[in-house]
């Protein structure tokens, strides 16, 4: 073989490759992206029940149930609207009430979030930087929070 | 102390300068006296580097809260071993660390690269001159760790109690030997592209180099792996998290470059390939430090948000990215193309291994920054987790691990598939003989389980195969195989070990992911549970205090078939006071390669907790894997064809062979 048609061969498999792995990476982006909501944001943007979204708010004062076994329910809000989420786990360490956190999981039918995983960042001083973000654009943010 | 430390880090910048400047002009007028300034001040460069560290550590390990970095990261109370570990765990601090074997390895070059041609030996220490020039200087601009308090402080902030843990004396290290070991092979490009040459000695060179630095990498990775599993308590060991993203492309992409610097080392062709995958995978490493440093994600690893150091290094990354790129662009073609060869051989199995894994680690790029992008663009908020990397990574990664077993039995130039088929059929039969025993035998096995351990064991057999073959199982006498088994080259094993490696890691995620049980119940003291087989008492909850904690200690008896205990597992929930934090230390129970793994929730009112257990088959194969490819690394390294300083002894013994015994 030729360098030419070596070199031509090589460019035409990567080629071929990269064609391979962005039709992929688009088709995934697509697929399986999770988007981030606050509870007022689901009013104008429709969710469909069984798509997976990233939930985030702040813990509703006094909503925090806990039910059977490691069931846990309780209401993110971003104050001008909340949603009550399901989880059955272990709520992160830094889990309280009136801490921002975020869910992720999807909307059962009944409207309940069901979550299969909840974070809540590892360090007290910082919020989830979406929830801050979305607390921000939201006008509820007080800057005290943050430290 | 604290004063020399950072007199010592304004000097070695201003040292940083001059191995910078004067020789690169050395080379430039093939000025011997000025090109041998470089190898002085580098050493004198990483003194000073080290000796700044050492102050900085020292003002830790004696709690001085003066500086401010102290007290803002540690505690008179902590135990020493973490008061010491808390000087990289900051922001400041592992800076500091990043410089440190940044210029560690300019000395090594400065101290070993006798043999180097005089020019390249210069232009290598100019341009990690440059890398460390930009660092000191945002080190010293924006980040720096010696400005002191008045009126100073009584006690500290504490130290982030998840980071008071032995992983953190182990990961930040070994994980920046990897990061910043690329360094080296950076600067060995851009040199080549100064003087645009290139020729065998310079991939000679750099190979050693970038095991050096992979196999800390290799190791840094799967420490961080272990520390996360253990430590955080999800019983989780990779999240697909943008700042393990941000480690694992140059690991990727550094791999590449291992086998690339094979082909070119042995048959001196794509040299211009290999060259532009060093400047990549490093370019790689500065978007780690640059997507964990700017605070542009949030992160157990995003010590601070200070914006101006995210535009700081996003510059950095500019000029030395850009740079590099850009002199690729005028240089390249001035280097001369390499061998030939035909697309079925060793070369060509090797450029296929490269196609995939730069793919590949474009995949996670676009992962890693896509959300990113979009939301500075758009403003919405996406995230992308493991079922994006499932969908893109793991069709990419799944070809190259069925051909892995067969790049190593082909021949250099010209190879033979069907040989090569022939003497992997014992292999073969292995793999599938697991992926039936699998798919059959055991409940509850998918069918992406059975190809899973399939492909895992094929990888191992494959690359015993390669050992066997090659010491001549079958065909000689067994003295004989045993004489050539023990006369291979190191590389040989080497190859065969991190081939291996691989094998046991993927047979440690399959087996954790396919077979693995999980139960989430609360719990009374004297309750009994079981999981996968084993039965698990709860003995209670005991509060006891540690230095700068308190916990509620959950015991767990593990009950034999006998019905009396044989083994003890603890899980705490630790509060540390001064942070006002509480964390869940994990309790986990290695049994053979197995693990049964423990994590407390919350007390309940009645006394019950909220107990979440794991029972992870062969998880320990996943790091043990990651050893092994490491151990794989350090056989190559000891291949005596490969060590830097090998040509320069055997010159010694033809000189002088009178003198040996």
């Amino acid at each position: 073989m030729t360098r030419k048609q070596k070199r031509l061969s090589v460019i035409l498999g990567g080629l071929a490759f990269l064609a391979a792995a962005t039709g992929l990476t688009f088709y995934a982006l697509g697929q399986k992206a999770s988007y981030f909501y606050m509870p007022a944001d689901l009013t104008t943007a429709s969710v469909q029940p069984g798509q997976r979204i990233r939930l985030g708010g702040l813990v509703e004062k006094g909503t925090i149930q806990r039910g059977q076994g490691a069931t846990v329910a309780f209401s993110v809000t971003d104050t001008h609207k909340s949603v009550k989420v399901t989880y059955t786990g272990i709520l992160p360490d830094l889990f309280r009430e009136e801490q921002g956190v975020i869910t992720e999981g999807t909307f059962g039918p009944d409207g309940v979030f069901v979550a299969d995983s909840v974070l809540a960042k590892h360090d007290e001083r910082y919020m989830p930087k979406e929830v801050a973000d979305g607390l921000k654009a939201k006008g509820v943010w007080q800057e005290s929070k943050s430290e | 102390m604290v004063e020399i430390g950072h007199f010592a880090l304004v000097l070695a910048f201003a040292l940083s300068l001059v191995q910078t400047i004067v020789p690169l002009f050395g080379a430039r007028l093939n000025n011997q006296r000025l090109m041998a300034v470089g190898g002085p001040v580098a050493v004198t460069g990483f003194a000073l580097t080290a000796l700044s560290f050492v102050a900085l550590a020292g003002a830790y390990a004696n709690s001085d809260f003066s500086v401010a970095n102290v007290w803002e990261n540690s505690h008179s109370l902590q135990p020493l071993i973490y008061k010491i570990t808390g000087t990289w765990g900051n922001h400041e601090g592992s800076m500091l660390l990043w410089v440190l074997i940044l210029t560690f390895f300019g000395a090594l070059v400065a101290a070993f690269g006798s043999n180097l041609p005089a020019t390249l030996r210069a232009n290598v220490l100019a341009v990690q001159g440059t890398i460390g020039a930009a660092f000191f200087l945002f080190i010293l601009a924006t980040s720096n760790p010696f400005i002191r308090l008045n009126p100073a402080p009584i006690e500290g902030r504490d130290l982030n109690p998840v980071l008071q843990d032995l992983g953190l004396a182990i990961h930040p290290p070994l994980l920046y030997l990897g990061y910043v070991g690329f360094s080296i092979c950076f600067s060995f490009s851009v040199a080549a592209l100064i003087e645009g040459r290139i020729d065998a000695s310079w991939a000679r060179w750099v190979r050693p180099w970038t095991l050096v630095a992979w196999m800390f990498l290799t190791g840094g990775i799967a420490m961080g792996s272990y520390w996360a599993y253990y430590e955080l308590g999800w019983g989780g060991f990779w999240f697909w998290d943008p700042v393990e993203n941000a480690s694992f492309m140059p690991w990727l992409a550094g791999t590449a470059l291992l086998h690339s610097a094979i082909v070119m080392e042995k048959r001196s062709a794509l040299k211009i390939w290999t060259l532009l995958l060093a400047i990549l995978t490093f370019s790689l490493s500065l978007l780690g430090t640059f997507l964990v440093r700017s605070g542009v994600l949030t992160s157990v690893h995003a010590f601070a948000t200070d914006p101006t150091r995210g535009v700081f290094i996003l510059c950095i990354l500019t000029l030395f990215i850009g740079g590099s790129l850009a002199l690729f662009a005028l240089r390249a073609s001035r280097l001369t193309a390499g061998g030939l060869f035909h697309p079925i051989s060793r070369e060509g199995a090797l450029v296929l291994n490269n196609l995939f894994l730069t793919t590949a680690t474009a995949t996670v790029l676009v992962g890693t920054l896509y959300p990113l992008a979009l939301e500075a663009l758009t403003g919405d908020k996406i995230s992308v987790g493991a079922p994006f990397f499932d969908l893109t990574f793991g069709p990419l990664m799944l070809p190259l691990l069925v051909l892995v077993p067969f790049g190593p039995l082909l021949a250099w130039k010209r190879g033979d598939v069907i040989a090569a088929s022939q003497r992997l059929m014992a292999a073969f039969a292995l793999a599938l003989a697991a992926m039936l025993v699998t798919g059959l035998f055991i409940d509850g096995a998918s069918v992406f389980a059975a190809l899973g351990i399939g492909l895992a064991v094929w990888l191992v057999t494959g690359a015993l195969t390669d050992l066997a073959i090659k010491s001549g199982v079958g065909s000689v006498a067994p003295a004989v195989m045993v004489r050539r088994f023990a006369g291979l080259p190191r590389s040989v094993f080497g190859t065969a070990l991190a081939h291996l490696g691989l094998g046991l890691t993927l047979l440690g995620i399959v087996a954790t992911l396919s077979f693995g049980t999980e139960k989430i119940l609360t719990m009374r003291a004297g309750e009994t549970v079981e999981l996968s087989g084993h039965t698990l008492r709860f003995v209670g909850l005991y509060p006891a205090q540690g230095p700068n904690y308190s916990e509620d200690r959950g015991r767990f008896d593990l009950i034999g078939v006998s019905g009396s205990p044989v083994g003890e597992i603890s899980s705490a929930k630790r509060f540390y006071p001064v942070r006002q934090m509480t964390t869940t230390e994990s309790g986990i129970k290695t049994l053979g390669l197995s693990q049964l793994y423990i994590s407390l929730g919350d007390e309940g009112k009645d006394g019950s907790v909220v107990v979440r257990l794991w029972w992870k088959p062969l998880v320990a194969l996943i790091w043990g894997g990651g050893l092994t490819m490491m151990a794989g690394a350090a056989m190559s390294l000891m291949d005596r064809r490969l060590r830097v300083g090998a040509p320069s002894r055997r010159r010694k013994q033809a000189v002088a062979p009178a003198g040996l015994p």
